[in-house]
């Protein structure tokens, strides 16, 4: 689903964010992405959804490499992806469903089907009760489990989640992190991005660990290679 | 579509006060050429009234032989400047002096001999009044025998000519001028729209709207201020002629108003100008954003 060989990203000011990055992500998977703020966490995720284009290497997501990447298959690509960040990126001056509906609408889909699909993700999220509701009038964990929402509305083969806990407490984090491992379960690869190393201990889920642009760690390599005799 | 349209007009609930100022920029940029196109197509229709009655005046001299001169004037009714020849007599000429010029009534009412020269009339077709086409006739004219003299209006044509070529002038430099504010106008108001709706842009790119999807609205609301600001600088430009034609206490009341295939000009100008406007601003910034 996701393969990325010898990836190099270099910004326009000469520094490196990502140098020599191999790694490939099967269907079904859960992978944990971890390091240090400036480690190259946010760089890959952005490579992901084609916000940015790799230096060097070659980055394959879904079928589309996202090197060589017309602009016009930018938003097919994304309407494969489901995306989720630490700031929820939620439109202030609509409801719950309306976001949720607003990723639909964008799309082109059919309007007489929006109602029901959108009812159906807030649902999975544990939130049809509040789907009239305004993002101030959420708690963080509500706004993100709406933004989780919008991000499952395409059915999404593989969802992004950049820092998804970042901005919230405890209990909202854990809630959801299981939410995250509930829609992975359904058979979605999800990559979520974190540094928040007590979650990632909790779990036997893979882990990649970036320090200073390069990959220093993947469980699934490394743990292979400490088995082999 | 429903969806485009819902989008362009959301966008003047959510900035009125934006777009009440472009739709009045527009509205005041196409006011002012409107205006202009006014007083240029009233001025025209005025010079149309002048220019009627440039003639050119050939006197013929004394004892011309009147078969000759009815030769000459079908001769000079075949030329391709020419609308119509008229022979005017010696009486007829006295006639006319006693008549026109009250001042002097007396004095050719008098008379032992009649002291004016019979004369060819010459009135030009439309087009070919200009002073160089009224000369090149008038030379012609000169080269019968039996004209004496040619009279006409050279100055009179020619200053004519230069208020017709400057109002012309004048009027397209002022309607480019106006054209290019309005269209930095739009431009600039797009451009804080956009700025304003970065947020919610960024999102529509992240899950997954097309280029065209997300210009769309933008495009639509330019054409929709447009549209708005032709309508209401058609009606301030009525309220104007209005006001002048009434209050003038008739001396123009012979006003004319734009006609239909104008007003539609207009409005079409002004749907080009927000297109173009938000066009140029939604190439330029939507990058950024």
């Amino acid at each position: 689903m996701i393969r990325f060989t010898s990836v190099y990203k270099a910004y326009p000011n000469g520094a490196m964010a990502l140098k020599d990055v191999t790694f490939h992500v099967s269907k079904g998977e859960f992978v944990f992405l971890t390091g240090h703020s400036g480690a190259g966490k946010s760089t890959i995720m952005k490579l992901l959804f084609a916000e940015q284009r790799p230096s060097g290497g070659e980055v394959r997501v879904s079928g589309y490499n996202v090197s060589t990447l017309r602009p016009d298959d930018v938003p097919r690509l994304r309407r494969r992806l489901g995306v989720v960040f630490q700031d929820f990126r939620l439109l202030e001056d609509r409801t719950a469903e309306e976001n949720v509906a607003f990723a639909l609408e964008v799309t082109g889909a059919r309007t007489d089907t929006i109602a029901a699909r959108v009812m159906r993700v807030l649902t999975q999220v544990g939130l049809s009760a509040k789907s009239r509701a305004y993002p101030r009038e959420l708690s963080g964990g509500e706004q993100q489990r709406v933004a989780i929402a919008r991000a499952l509305v395409n059915d999404p083969a593989i969802l992004l989640a950049d820092e998804p806990t970042g901005n919230l407490d405890e209990r909202a984090t854990r809630g959801v992190f299981q939410l995250l491992r509930d829609i992975n379960n359904g058979g979605t690869v999800v990559v979520m991005a974190t540094h928040d190393l007590d979650l990632v201990r909790q779990t036997v889920y893979r882990t990649i660990e970036m320090r200073d642009g390069s990959l220093v760690y993947d469980s699934d390599v490394d743990e292979a290679a400490a088995e082999a005799p | 579509m429903k969806l485009l349209t819902r989008e362009a007009l959301l966008s003047f609930r959510r900035a009125p006060l934006l777009s009440v100022l472009s739709v009045t920029t527009i509205a005041f940029s196409l006011f002012t050429v409107g205006l202009f196109g006014l007083v240029a197509i009233n001025l025209r229709e005025a010079l149309r009234g002048i220019e009627e009655r440039v003639e050119i005046v050939a006197y013929i001299f004394r004892g011309t032989p009147a078969e000759t001169i009815a030769i000459a004037t079908q001769d000079i009714s075949a030329f391709p400047e020419v609308r119509d020849v008229s022979f005017v007599s010696e009486e007829n000429a006295l006639r006319r002096a006693r008549a026109e010029l009250v001042e002097f009534r007396d004095a050719y009412q008098d008379l032992q001999v009649n002291p004016l020269p019979a004369s060819i009339e010459v009135r030009l077709k439309e087009g070919y009044r200009d002073a160089t086409t009224v000369g090149r006739v008038a030379d012609r004219l000169k080269g019968f025998g039996f004209i004496d003299d040619v009279r006409f209006g050279r100055e009179w044509v020619q200053k004519l000519d230069h208020l017709r070529n400057l109002t012309g002038l004048v009027g397209l430099v002022i309607g480019l001028a106006f054209a290019a504010v309005a269209v930095v106008i739009i431009g600039v108001t797009i451009r804080l729209t956009l700025l304003q709706r970065a947020r919610e842009i960024s999102i529509m790119r992240l899950v997954g709207a097309t280029n065209w999807f997300i210009r769309g609205p933008f495009l639509l609301e330019g054409a929709l201020k447009g549209l708005l600001g032709g309508l209401l600088s058609l009606a301030l430009c009525y309220a104007g002629y209005r006001l002048f034609r009434d209050n003038s206490g008739g001396t123009l009341s012979g006003l004319i108003f734009f006609r239909l295939q104008h007003m539609v000009l207009i409005i079409v100008f002004g749907v080009l100008l927000g297109l173009g406007g938000s066009m140029v601003s939604v190439g330029r910034h939507l990058r950024h954003v």
